[in-house]
């Protein structure tokens, strides 16, 4: 298709060639308006959206955890420090090949295959500029070592950072408690807020129970971060606000003290200022060390402790759960003159036996032989049952109940402490709810000296010594004496918890009873009478004996006959002195077989350490 | 030709005073946020600094040569640059793609040669023909495009492809090629984009899709898309403040010192910022439109009009790349973005501007 020849004509070029110029001028412009359209939009029109994102973007909040309150003893010793424990870390990034460094390393500092295994699974977790933990709780020789020898391990370090310690281990665990790791039960019930960057938790005793004192407030650093994390510098940091010191009423002297006189034996001491309920010893032997629980226990040594026949892991001052025996009778007799069902010198006569009128079962005292006629201070200086379970068949279990309820048993004392037990007295409503059963008279006589269904605790049976100590005003036990903030240079001492008082109105049951329990010290024919010689200065207790098991009629047994571990428990209340009294005491020996040989000893060695220490009277010998 | 004739060394030099000035303009701003966008590398910027003094050593250079000579030699540097893109093809280097050629101490992109090569031989070919064009001329014309287009397409390297074919295709379009038959070359394209998607290059859909719902994969090939957005529209009115971009220096920029230059101008700038350096862009390419239209033969409008809209393509798909309007083909922002090669290539096509306006007399005087 050949339509000849054509001219080139360039002023008609020039002028196709200006349209085309203006077009493409036109169209650019166009283009340009897109773009600025878009940029109105990112820029001008959605700008907070994207500064919010951006502001997401580039800063991170990094929690700090607080310094956990310490804690003292009332003579200053520190039972709660945090100490500086160190550990290996390795950050990946700066190590070529990880394994062939840590096959070095295990020349240098020994490494189990479970440390290795549980690095390695957080190696594969964490970002290649994390520090990772290799092994915990380095010693100071392993310490050493590695610094000497640590330019051979680029990317290792040794870290430091407070760890929870207890100077005193196993002697103050079962009132101090200890923290652990935060599991995840208790990552639900705590606030994250507070607890950002909190590894550890208050796990027993008053690490637990002052769990808010002691913690502290979290801080704060904003940091900005790069994309992949890292953080680059701190923008803003709002320092942590340390956790409160807590000073406890307990005296390590007196713990001590009590410790010792256990001499290895199971069972519990809590001895109480009767004043002020202040806690100034709390023993649950044998004991465990708290220490071992603060960065995980490992899992050999906890099924050793938890499958140990001794049970040290039990608070058995806390927790313990025994028939408090002949150490409620004093409460008994007060029960009777307040309710006029004896007067202080009514005379019951002790066979050596009881008997309900129309039954043939024979209620046994302790004294086979019998006491012969027994008046209220007699009864309790020889405990004779045949007088209580006369006096428990007068009372009947109703008004037992709210006596001893009154008295603090079969209720929680209200300690600053978690996970104590109330005990339990027995009533006809319990019985019919627990048992399904209806109340039987002989019931009611057995309760009446302390055995049958009756339980208390340790600590319940130190709270009544200091009740009657107290001639029946009734004080909390409290372990914590005060609060102390080292930052504010605030000290709050905590008030005593006034529990009321019990309802024995009369005086002379009073008297009558502080009498019978100075007479089982002091008296000539008291029960402890040997422990309480050469004392200078006056006391009272009560002995008491829980029975393990019941022993047929008509029969005779010899503690000697029976396994140690089924003999009964021995127990003693006891407060000191008679007057003005500072020190009121619950001891149990369990197996200890006898209140007066076991138990009783404990109380008058309490005595001398202690009134010595107050400046009070001093104890020959 | 004599140096010194006139006395004034602007005119002696074959300078163009409102080009130059608009080139060190852009420079200087591309040199500041270079600075902040390497996170304070004096080092980087001394380099770019070089590089820009060898651009703008090459842009003299090539102002000193008259356009009838660069006509002439325009073919021969088609041929040298072909023979090169086939070299590469079969010894290039290059991560995943072969874009370079080493020859000696010397590591270059064939396929920046083009983009000047291309349209210089294109408007040579078409300044001496019958234009409008006929069919069979746009017909050898799209062969000239294509031929060099389809090597560097095969690199891959879609970004480059698309300038070099553009700056190809725009001489053909103020040569006067009729629409209908552009509105034919856009139909074809409609009808032959299903086709083109199958034959395309995993990255290269990806893109697509990304730039369509880069919240789909805002980890991976959204995250481009995602963090420049981002930057852009905190930016605002008046930007962050120049060094103070924080999507940037935290790195969660990528690129953000060449292809996504733009995003951290956007954020320590601002929209303001972004009308300055539009409107210095603007003053550029006003400029090479005006070369145009007064360049007095058919070689020297076409080119010099191709190289400025090539000029605008650059800045657009930049743009709308870094702003999320268009996909993610890997185009710098000319004289702003670090890196050599396209600097070189832009400024000594900018050069070629400068040597139509500075040699006008002459040829009429001839």
């Amino acid at each position: 298709m050949n339509f000849g020849p054509r001219m080139k004509t360039p002023s008609r070029e020039t002028q196709l060639f200006t349209r085309r110029v203006l077009v493409a001028a036109a169209g650019m412009l166009l283009l340009i308006g897109v773009l600025l359209a878009r940029l109105v939009y990112l820029q001008l029109w959605s700008h907070d959206h994207y500064t919010t994102l951006s502001l997401e973007n580039r800063l991170r909040v990094l929690p700090i955890a607080p310094t956990r309150g310490l804690i003292y003893s009332r003579d200053g010793v520190l039972l709660a420090d945090n100490r500086t424990s160190f550990m290996l870390e390795v950050v990946p990034e700066k190590v070529e090949d990880v394994d062939q460094a840590i096959g070095r390393l295990r020349q240098f500092i020994a490494l189990d295959d479970d440390q290795v295994t549980r690095f390695r699974a957080e190696l594969r977790q964490r970002r290649r500029f994390d520090a990772i933990p290799l092994k915990n709780n380095l010693t100071e020789q392993e310490v050493a070592v590695f610094s000497v020898n640590r330019q051979q391990f680029p990317g290792f370090n040794i870290a430091g950072r407070l760890s929870r310690y207890y100077p005193l281990g196993s002697q103050t665990a079962a009132l101090v408690g200890y923290v652990g790791r935060i599991n995840e039960a208790e990552l639900k019930s705590i606030d994250p807020a507070v607890y950002a960057g909190t590894t550890h938790i208050g796990k027993e005793g008053i690490e637990k129970s002052y769990e808010k004192v002691l913690h502290g407030t979290a801080g704060y650093q904003q940091v900005e971060v790069n994309a992949e994390g890292r953080v680059l510098r701190v923008v803003e940091r709002s320092p942590p606000g340390p956790g409160r010191d807590l000073h406890l009423s307990l005296d390590t002297r007196l713990q001590a003290a009590a410790i010792d006189s256990l001499q290895g034996r199971k069972g519990a001491i809590v001895a109480l200022e009767p004043a002020s309920g202040a806690v100034l010893a709390f023993v649950s032997n044998p004991g465990f060390d708290p220490n071992e629980f603060v960065n995980g226990i490992s899992t050999r040594l906890y099924q050793s402790l938890r499958d140990s026949p001794d049970r040290p892991l039990f608070n058995r001052a806390l927790q313990g759960l025994y028939p408090p025996g002949s150490t409620i009778k004093p409460m008994m007799a007060a029960g009777g003159i307040e309710t006029g069902v004896r007067q202080a010198g009514d005379r019951v006569f002790c066979p050596g036996f009881f008997r309900l009128p129309n039954v043939l079962h024979k209620y046994r005292c302790w004294q086979k032989a019998g006491h012969g006629s027994v008046d209220l201070v007699r009864s309790l200086a020889e405990s004779c049952d045949v007088y209580y379970y006369d006096l428990a068949k007068d009372l009947g279990i109703d008004r037992m109940h709210a006596l001893l309820t009154d008295f603090g048993l079969g209720v929680k004392t209200g300690i600053d402490l978690p996970g104590e037990l109330a005990g339990l007295v027995p009533s006809r409503e319990w019985k019919q709810r627990a048992r399904k059963q209806p109340w039987y008279p002989g019931e009611t006589l057995v309760n009446g000296i302390g055995q049958g269904f009756m339980l208390t605790t340790p600590l319940q049976l130190a709270y009544t010594a200091s009740i009657i100590a107290n001639r029946g005003q009734k004080i909390s036990p409290r372990a914590v004496a005060a609060i102390e903030d080292p930052a504010a240079g605030s000290h709050e001492e905590v008030e005593p918890v006034h529990g009321g008082t019990v309802a024995i109105t009369k005086p002379e049951a009073w008297t009558a009873v502080v009498n019978g329990m100075h007479e089982v010290v002091q008296g000539a024919r008291g029960t402890a009478r040997a422990t309480a010689a050469g004392a200078a200065y006056q006391y009272a207790g009560k002995t008491g004996t829980a029975q393990l098991f019941g022993i047929k009629q008509n029969v005779t047994l010899k503690n000697e006959d029976i396994v140690k571990h089924l003999r009964d428990h021995a127990l003693f209340i006891a407060f000191a002195p008679l007057e003005q009294p500072r020190l009121a005491v619950g001891i149990i020996v369990e197996n200890g077989e006898s209140g007066s040989k076991a138990a009783a000893p404990i109380a008058r060695a309490l005595f001398d350490v202690w009134l010595r220490i107050e400046g009070g009277l001093d104890a020959p010998g | 030709m004599r140096l010194g004739r006139s006395g004034n060394l602007l005119v002696d030099l074959h300078i163009d005073a409102p080009l130059v000035g608009g080139v060190l303009l852009l420079c200087a701003v591309g040199l500041s946020v270079l600075y902040s966008a390497s996170d304070h590398s004096l080092e980087v910027v001394a380099k770019q600094a070089a590089r820009m003094a060898l651009g703008f050593t090459s842009m003299i250079a090539v102002a000193q040569l008259s356009p009838l000579r660069l006509a002439r030699w325009s073919p021969i540097i088609y041929a040298i640059g072909m023979v090169l893109l086939v070299a590469t093809a079969i010894v290039g280097t290059g991560r995943g793609a072969h874009r370079w050629l080493e020859l000696g101490p010397l590591r270059f992109q064939p396929s920046e040669i083009m983009k000047l090569a291309v349209p210089l031989t294109v408007a040579w070919f078409l300044s001496d023909k019958l234009l409008p064009p006929r069919l069979s001329l746009v017909g050898a014309t799209l062969l000239l495009v294509a031929v060099p287009g389809a090597f560097i397409i095969e690199q891959p390297d879609l970004g480059t492809a698309i300038l070099v074919m553009a700056a190809g295709l725009l001489v053909l379009f103020f040569a006067g090629i009729s629409w209908r038959l552009i509105g034919l070359a856009i139909a074809v394209c409609v009808v032959c984009a299903p086709i083109g998607w199958y034959t395309m290059h995993d990255y290269q859909r990806q893109r697509i899709i990304t730039l369509l719902d880069p919240a789909a994969d805002p980890l991976g090939a959204g995250y481009h898309i995602i963090q420049a957005t981002i930057a852009v529209g905190s930016g605002g009115w008046s930007g962050k403040g120049w060094l103070n971009g924080t999507q940037s220096h935290l790195e969660f920029l990528p690129e953000r010192a060449t292809d996504f230059i733009f995003a951290v101008y956007c954020e320590e700038f601002g929209l303001l910022g972004v009308l300055v350096l539009l409107a210095a862009y603007l003053l550029v390419l006003i400029r090479g439109i005006t070369i145009a239209m007064n360049a007095q033969d058919g070689f020297s409008r076409l080119i010099a009009a191709s190289l400025t809209f090539t000029l605008f393509v650059y800045i657009f798909v930049n743009m709308g790349m870094v702003t999320g309007q268009l996909p993610v083909v890997g185009v710098p922002l000319p004289l702003i973005s670090y890196g050599g090669t396209s600097l070189v290539t832009i400024m000594t096509g900018l050069g070629i501007l400068m040597s139509i306006q500075t040699h006008r007399r002459f040829i009429v005087e001839s």
